[in-house]
């Protein structure tokens, strides 16, 4: 299982990288979607089938489609891509590079010391999950609740618009649509 | 169970869906044509079968053309990932006791997961062609699946609930007793539909609306990418046929006079053919009145169902 997991992690840094790179949004996007979906394998490799599969629905399968959709209705063409390109310039590597580098240095240095054989791999189930979730973490369950309502909420109120009737019929019987 | 015997089932299962989505070009037809009162495709070999022949051929050896204007990897990417998915959607789906390829203990989820990867293969095929009726196509797709795909997930908890288990065998196994269609007949009627949104079948073909948007997402392909989203229909509608049948209509179960997958097979068909009498019958509704249905009567009704199944469901318990 242990060579799973790290086959997809390394699939998953690399699209990632790959998302940064990218000049043309939607191919950013789709390298995003391999990123989720490498994540998801990850979760699996740790005994997490229930994290893999809502990692799947969520945000593979909801959020980044949305973003697509955004993205689409952008209609960024060639300029975009070249804009990108002048911003991302060598210069603005640097500092990144270095943080993550030492960051990889610790990592090394970590694995090297303890050399973790087995996985602590324990399958959890949807039921564990669920229990959890409106056991102990169920105020935190309802505060995002409340949290998506007023996303809601102000979704509404932003389309919320009168619709107007340029036909003569339509606006003697506004009911009429 | 030995990894021979579990590549024969991958083969198996993979050579019968491949060919029921090929054989449902002449079923599809002749169905229609019965019920338009006319008499369909007849000429070619007995009763007219050898017309999936003709079509399949005749897909194959058009032109595989690219327009020049389009992004030519994602135009290449979005036909297969229809297929792919509705093909990973079919492995957790016990045909017979023992007969499955993948028996995930959270089955349901997997295919919950694959079904909204599908949307993909309409929005990228649409946005790569650079054309826009195509990109209109996809953003009704992308807005009419996202939206359908929640109620598809929430309509099958009530039998979630009433099982105890996601995964599949376990739930037909919860259906010794009774038929889930009779305790959730709403969870019923509500995955159908949703599932004719996934599959975007008639009456929900909104995102290629042939009137208005000359076929939509797909209208710049041809050849064996345009054969690859007509594949990926049937076996779509093949999926929700099957799943249909596991879910609601206990799936192997049946008197025991004919084998456990003649009568999977039995259901499966009946809901394929319910598939294409919905097409022959309905009208395609306007795209607001679509979501409108969606969101304001089916939303409420499922999440009312949910309730009450939960409701029930702990009542019996205590």
């Amino acid at each position: 299982m242990s060579l799973v997991f790290y086959i997809s992690s390394f699939i998953a840094i690399l699209s990632t990288i790959m998302v940064i790179t990218r000049y043309q949004p939607i191919h950013a996007l789709l390298y995003l979607v391999v990123s989720f979906l490498a994540l998801a394998v990850t979760f699996l490799s740790l005994g997490a089938p229930f994290a893999a599969a809502l990692q799947v629905i969520v945000y593979a399968g909801a959020i980044v489609v949305l973003f697509i959709f955004v993205v689409m209705m952008l209609n960024l063409g060639k300029q975009t891509a070249q804009q990108e390109k002048e911003w991302l310039q060598l210069r603005a590597w640097l500092g990144p590079s270095i943080l993550s580098l030492v960051l990889l240095a610790e990592m090394a240095v970590l694995l090297l010391q303890d050399a973790p054989e087995a996985m602590p791999a324990t399958v959890v189930t949807p039921k564990q999950v669920s229990l959890s979730l409106y056991g102990e973490y169920i105020i935190a369950v309802e505060l995002v609740g409340f949290l998506l309502m007023t996303g809601i909420v102000g979704a509404a109120h932003i389309g919320k618009h009168k619709k107007k009737s340029l036909h003569r019929f339509l606006q003697t019987y506004p009911n009429l649509n | 169970m030995t990894v021979m015997q579990h590549i024969w089932i991958v083969l198996g299962v993979l050579f019968v869906f491949l060919n029921i989505a090929a054989g449902l070009i002449w079923v599809e037809r002749r169905l229609l044509a019965l019920w338009q009162d006319r008499l369909g495709p007849n000429r070619a070999g007995p009763l007219g079968l050898f017309i999936v022949l003709a079509d399949t051929l005749k897909l194959f050896f058009k032109e595989d053309w690219i327009p020049p204007f389009a992004d030519k990897w994602v135009f290449i990417l979005a036909p297969a990932i229809v297929v792919a998915s509705v093909l990973m959607g079919i492995a957790i789906i016990p045909f017979a006791p023992g007969i499955v390829v993948a028996d995930l203990n959270v089955g349901l989820m997997f295919f919950l997961a694959m079904s909204s990867l599908g949307v993909y293969s309409i929005v990228l095929g649409g946005w790569a062609s650079n054309n826009k009726y195509s990109l209109l196509g996809a953003l009704r797709g992308a807005s009419q699946m996202i939206a359908y795909e929640v109620f598809m997930g929430l309509s099958l908890m009530g039998v979630v609930m009433l099982s105890k288990s996601f995964n599949l065998t376990d739930i037909v196994n919860a259906q010794k007793g009774l038929w889930f269609v009779v305790t959730q007949p709403i969870g019923f009627v509500v995955f159908f539909i949703a599932g004719l949104a996934e599959t975007h079948r008639l009456p929900f073909d909104i995102p290629e609306a042939e009137s208005e948007l000359i076929a939509g997402f797909h209208s710049e392909y041809s050849g064996m990418k345009f054969g690859m989203f007509f594949i990926g229909e049937y076996l779509g509608i093949s999926l929700i046929s099957a799943m249909t049948a596991t879910l609601f209509f206990g799936g192997w179960l049946g008197p025991a006079f004919l084998p456990p997958v003649v009568w999977f097979f039995l259901k499966t068909f009946l809901f394929i053919g319910l598939f294409i009498l919905l097409r022959a019958s309905l009208p395609r509704p306007r795209y607001d009145q679509l979501m409108g249905y969606g969101w304001k009567l089916l939303l409420p009704l499922v999440l009312l169902n949910l309730l009450v199944t939960g409701a029930i469901a702990l009542w019996l318990r205590s």
